[in-house]
């Protein structure tokens, strides 16, 4: 069975019970402030709270485990990526070069290049924990009333809330699609050669891909026989209002990230040097 | 004076994709608080006809229309989709595709979210929506938690809550069992006495329709109202038989009978029709008396043993529990139960798509519960309830050459094989062609010819007549019914009760993962117990039979039947 794979449970913690506008508002908020500042004390703090924050809501590991490996593989390449192709960014920043470790030609490990390549590590962290919050611990259903209410179209949000409707029973349908086809002899395993395999795929592809199609027209007709699209506003079954709570977490992430840039911008550079 | 709600005149619509009208001069008038049913053979323009109150015609399948429709005294061409559905409210087939919420409340809300409804009064309008079908209890559920008839329910308070006055149901049976399908006749049945809302039915069930009365009956065929009666007077008529729609059983064994029909006997139900006046209870017991009692089934070789098969996603919850049954050589088994009752799992691990906790499965007498699925596809094929989740090549050929080519097969001999199996499926003339200029009928039997180009010992098929109007259902079953005579072993699972009942040797019900009963299907339908458990009902046949008085029924049962074979 398919796994349930960064599926929404509710384990009733105080993230939980936030809207989801909240939820999403604060995400980006730390998003944007944690791709913008280099200053390290600020993202260390910022980490903190996060992790923190992640702590409380009690998301057991295993809903997001894969996610979180997928993250951390790709930000090692990353992170080799930016040494093979920018090995003296560090020192382009900071103004210094401490060599620590020669390798050869323009290659050596500079002690500025480990701190800027940890400083952008940290911006990962800083940035994947409330993201995993926001898909993890918001109501599925609440999605797009979220989206919507800060400005995304609802035909737009709607979709996106219809797409997590639908996955189940894509996957579902691909399952039987696929060991059916290998009834006849179309191997997906290891077992056929990668040749072989692409267009075995294609024969499993084709199917699913036709019968998704014929559910979308389904789909769009009752949507339409509901009246979706009929005015240029709807309400939300689902929809809350801000409480309290919310806005004092608003309050408090704006304070977080208005204090971040202040510190980053006072001295006039997105960098903390510890080198001068 | 009876206020009409919906009048077409000389209406005739047009599919822009179509080189002919599919509705030809529609003239009919539907008042206000009538029931009314509309039947008619797949492709006759009934769901067209459905399509073009709702406005799906032309606003969402565009095409032209010509004459008029009026609904609610309005000109509908006047009308959009949307200001449509504040008059009509739309229950559509298939409630697993039209669910477009998350949980159940949603799903309901949706038509007052776009209506933008405020937030307080859409909480108190979907839960008196929700009370009304009886959905309250599970609300906040998600849609793959719910049985049928739940989701059923569910789209059911989701036509009804904008306020509609008409509630239009486009096929409500297709994907229900029996069980649940009478339970939505009852239910659409209370929400027309209740509330004096107008309810149109477009559905080729109509003996299950009729088990609650409707006013009226229209037939259509090939785009003209064919029929505009009363049921008792549309059955006498003798026309549904011309016009491919199965009459209901117990009329058909009162005809074979002898027996003099005509509508001051109200033979729409089992129950209304009048047995005594006329002497027909004793035509029909001299009609039992007079054919040969049924046939037992002869002892059969073993073919497909199952012994003691257990398999659950999660072993302390198995989805098939403990369960041993063989199949006989050249035999046609039925296995039936209700959603999540382990048919389909069962068929998936015979085929090998799951290996069992424990248990054995042998094949002619080998242990084959150890070969892969490959392997087993060897000697088991599989035949998917859609057609298009197995077509995965644009032409026939090459679709029915698939599995041969993938095993290795030398070209010439692949050439020869598909076109013999071609020519058993009465698709050879069809050799050349693109898979989507098929019909329904004709795919499905190019996935049957995919699977049994690969010579299998033994067939298993899922829901092969799902969707299928009467002289389909006829076609497949009459095809499937030469394969087994020419020595191929089928399985079919099932929850239709004709198709049990007039071509399975014998059924298995399953209920909760357990076999609970292995017997011939007659006697399983007369069984109130496994009938409950396997969500069936009991048959019209069944409860003629008691009320005049014939024991066992299940004999008079299988008589019918044998008769009836006879006929067709």
């Amino acid at each position: 069975m398919a796994a349930k794979l960064l599926a929404y449970s509710d384990t009733g913690s105080p993230v939980h019970r936030l809207n989801g506008v909240t939820k999403l508002a604060v995400f980006l908020l730390i998003a944007v402030t944690g791709m913008v500042i280099y200053d390290t004390r600020c993202l260390l703090v910022m980490l903190a709270i996060s992790l923190y924050v992640f702590f409380l809501s009690k998301v057991p590991f295993k809903q997001y485990s894969f996610v979180l490996y997928l993250i951390i593989v790709f930000s090692v390449l990353n992170q080799l990526a930016i040494f093979l192709f920018a090995p003296d960014q560090g020192t382009v920043i900071y103004g210094t070069r401490h060599e620590l470790l020669p390798i050869a030609g323009r290659y050596s490990v500079t002690a500025e290049q480990l701190f800027y390549q940890f400083n952008v590590l940290l911006k990962y962290a800083v940035v994947v924990p409330p993201a995993l919050l926001f898909l993890l611990t918001t109501d599925p259903s609440e999605f797009a009333a979220s989206l919507n209410r800060i400005g995304v179209p609802y035909k737009i949000a709607y979709a996106v809330s219809l797409t997590m409707r639908y996955i189940p029973d894509v996957q579902q349908e691909y399952v039987n699609i696929s060991t059916a086809a290998q009834a006849r002899g179309i191997d997906l395993s290891r077992k056929e050669k990668l040749g072989r395999r692409l267009k075995n795929m294609i024969s499993v592809l084709l199917p699913l891909v036709l019968a998704t199609l014929e559910r979308i027209e389904k789909v769009s007709a009752a949507l339409e026989l509901r009246g979706f699209g009929r005015g240029r506003k709807r309400t939300w079954y689902k929809g809350r209002s801000l409480t309290r709570k919310d806005w004092i977490v608003l309050a408090c992430a704006v304070l977080l990230s208005a204090a971040a840039f202040a510190i980053t911008f006072g001295k006039g550079s997105r960098f903390y040097n510890p080198f001068v | 004076m009876r206020k009409p709600v919906i009048e077409f005149d000389r209406f005739t619509f047009q599919y822009r994709a179509q080189s002919e009208p599919t509705l030809h001069g529609i003239d009919l008038t539907i008042f206000e608080g009538e029931k009314v049913l509309v039947v008619g053979p797949s492709g006759s323009g009934k769901s067209t006809l459905a399509h073009c109150i709702n406005g799906l015609a032309p606003h969402f399948y565009p095409g032209e229309r010509s004459g008029s429709l009026k609904i609610m005294g309005e000109d509908a061409s006047a009308l959009g989709i949307a200001e449509l559905s504040d008059t009509v409210g739309t229950v559509m087939q298939d409630p697993d595709g039209q669910f477009v919420g998350l949980t159940v409340a949603e799903d309901i809300a949706f038509k007052l979210e776009n209506d933008g409804v405020s937030r307080e009064e859409m909480i108190r309008r979907v839960r008196a929506a929700a009370e009304e079908v009886e959905a309250e209890a599970y609300l906040n559920a998600s849609p793959q938690e719910l049985s049928g008839g739940q989701k059923q329910k569910t789209t059911l308070a989701g036509g009804l809550v904008g306020g509609a006055p008409i509630l239009l149901f486009d096929e409500p049976l297709a994907s229900l069992d029996p069980y649940a399908g009478r339970a939505t006749v009852e239910l659409i049945d209370r929400l027309h006495r209740d509330s004096g809302r107008t309810i149109i039915i477009v559905e080729h069930r109509l003996e299950e329709m009729l088990h609650r009365p409707v006013d009226r009956i229209i037939v259509i065929d090939e785009g003209r109202i064919a029929a505009d009666l009363p049921p008792d007077e549309l059955l006498c008529s003798g026309l549904l038989r011309e016009k491919g729609i199965r009459e209901p059983l117990h009329l058909a064994a009162l005809r074979y009978a002898g027996c003099a029909l005509s509508p001051e006997i109200r033979p729409r139900s089992v129950e209304t029709v009048d047995l005594e006046k006329g002497g027909r209870a004793e035509q029909l017991r001299r009609w039992h008396d007079a054919n040969a009692p049924a046939l037992r089934p002869t002892d059969r070789e073993p073919l497909l043993e199952i012994e003691r098969l257990t398999f659950g996603y999660d072993s302390a919850d198995p989805v098939v529990n403990d369960v041993s049954l063989t199949v006989g050589r050249g035999e046609i088994l039925c296995i039936a139960g209700r959603n999540g009752a382990g048919k389909s799992t069962i068929s998936r691990l015979i085929c090998g798509f799951h290996r069992p906790q424990s248990g054995t499965i042998r094949l002619g007498g080998r242990d084959i519960t150890r070969d892969t699925i490959r392997e087993r596809a060897e000697t088991i094929g599989f035949v998917m309830q859609n057609p298009n989740h197995m077509i995965s090549k644009p032409l026939l050929y090459d679709e029915v050459a698939l599995g041969l080519v993938n095993r290795g097969v030398p070209e010439a001999d692949i050439q020869d094989r598909v076109h013999e199996t071609l020519r058993v499926c009465g698709l050879y003339p069809f050799r050349s062609w693109p898979i989507s200029a098929l019909s329904y009928g004709q795919k499905k039997r190019a996935t049957i010819a995919s699977i049994l180009v690969l010579r299998p010992d033994i067939l298993i098929l899922d829901e092969p007549t799902a969707g299928q109007d009467f002289r389909h259902y006829n076609e497949m079953m009459n095809f499937l019914l030469k394969l087994n005579a020419d020595g191929m072993t089928l399985i079919l699972i099932t929850h239709d009760m004709h198709l049990m009942l007039e071509y399975g040797q014998r059924a298995v019900i399953l209920s909760e993962g357990r076999k609970i009963a292995e017997d011939a299907p007659a006697r399983i339908l007369g069984n109130a117990e496994w009938t409950e458990e396997a969500h069936l009902q009991e048959t019209s046949l069944h409860r003629l039979a008691r009320r005049v008085g014939i024991s066992p029924e299940d004999e008079f049962v299988s008589r019918f039947i044998r008769a009836d074979r006879g006929m067709n």
